[in-house]
């Protein structure tokens, strides 16, 4: 990020100075400055709420009530890895805590999962499927709220700012869907055998 | 009836979660109240850390369009942010969302901002950020913590399912919200 701010800044000024615009460039970055401080305190509100609302639900054992519905699906997810092994119970977690948009929560859980796994890794060092899928997993979204989008939406001015909900989750859904069948598929393209 | 299962989700999702967590936390008893205060504080830091990436992304798309760049590039992008029905503000949307989540936060805020939170750009751009990851930030942090270097399958899976979240986002969105 730190080399594409730094030459589209350089391009930018550029562009002002030869066009004659270096004092609205001037006055237009100055001016967007404070614009993000006083925006970012708009989301204040919603976030504290969301993030309150979510520490409630935490301590009433909800994250452990998904982890229970998802953990039959999960385990046909993850073939390589025993029902009963450690890995699938930090699996399961850091997913539930995903579709939560708990992701504080979430990270030390699939940190633990990717070492249990590791230590089921025949070839350390080389991605089994397993952690792959796992990696997958976190990198399509699984969460149920957009809190951070909605909160952004809010701070706006927007007349609905969950409308996107729905139409989000189904976007989401699609992506979840081909990280699991291409994280499934692909894996036979890419042999572990064969990495030193 | 997809539009109004979707509309479903988004008028009742929000409002259930509201009522039904608290209640579920009084018949598990748990102190509701002190548990909310001490999240809410942690809402409170997550909004004050968003700040630098606010500021970093404001200020250089602020300089991009008074410059007069911006209007250029989506001159020369017009054509393919066209075939795509994409707006040309959102473009960037999707090329930095893999790569870091607070510019990617930072570019959506600027496309509410200036395009308007109920435009075609700006929920387009809302469900894109909502439904896909940061990639590559997973990637390191996942496949670091168990020391492995070498990702396979992993990072194509990654970048296929940003990829699907994003055809599904503009496919959903011009469906539901025209544009």
């Amino acid at each position: 990020m730190g080399v594409i701010l730094a030459v589209l800044s350089a391009l930018a000024v550029a562009v002002a100075a030869a066009s004659g615009r270096l004092p609205e460039l001037t006055a237009a970055a100055l001016d967007a400055a404070g614009k993000a401080a006083a925006f970012s305190l708009g989301l204040v509100g919603v976030l504290a709420l969301w993030m309150g609302l979510l520490r409630v639900a935490e301590e009433a054992g909800l994250v452990r009530a998904i982890a229970r519905l998802a953990a039959p699906l999960l385990r046909r997810l993850f073939p390589g890895v025993p029902d009963d092994h450690p890995a699938m119970g930090a699996i399961v977690m850091n997913v539930s805590a995903n579709v939560l948009g708990l992701g504080n929560a979430a990270t030390p859980f699939g940190v633990r999962a990717m070492q249990e796994l590791e230590a089921l890794n025949p070839l350390p060092g080389t991605a089994t499927d397993a952690q792959a899928m796992l990696c997958a997993l976190n990198t399509a979204s699984v969460q149920l709220v957009p809190a951070t989008v909605i909160a952004l939406r809010a701070a706006a001015g927007s007349r609905a700012p969950a409308e996107i909900l729905g139409p989000t989750l189904l976007a989401s859904l699609c992506g979840v869907v081909v990280a699991v069948v291409s994280a499934h598929l692909l894996g036979r393209l890419f042999p572990a055998a064969r990495a030193g | 009836m997809l539009r109004a299962v979707l509309d479903a989700l988004s008028t009742w999702t929000i409002p259930v979660l509201l009522a039904g967590i608290p209640l579920l936390a009084l018949l598990r008893r748990v102190k509701v109240y002190p548990a909310f205060l001490d999240g809410a504080r942690q809402g409170f830091e997550t909004a004050v850390r968003i700040i630098p990436a606010l500021v970093a992304v404001f200020v250089l798309l602020a300089m991009l369009r008074a410059s007069g760049a911006m209007d250029a590039a989506a001159r020369a992008l017009g054509p393919l942010t066209r075939a795509l029905g994409v707006p040309p503000s959102v473009l960037p949307v999707a090329l930095v969302r893999p790569l870091s989540g607070g510019a990617a936060q930072g570019i959506v805020a600027d496309v509410l901002r200036t395009d308007g939170p109920d435009s075609f750009a700006g929920r387009l751009a809302s469900v894109m950020a909502g439904s896909t990851e940061t990639t590559f930030y997973v990637l390191a942090v996942y496949m670091g913590a168990a020391g492995v270097s070498r990702y396979r399958q992993a990072l194509a899976a990654g970048l296929l399912a940003d990829l699907a979240g994003f055809a599904a986002a503009i496919a959903v969105c011009r469906l539901l919200f025209g544009g």
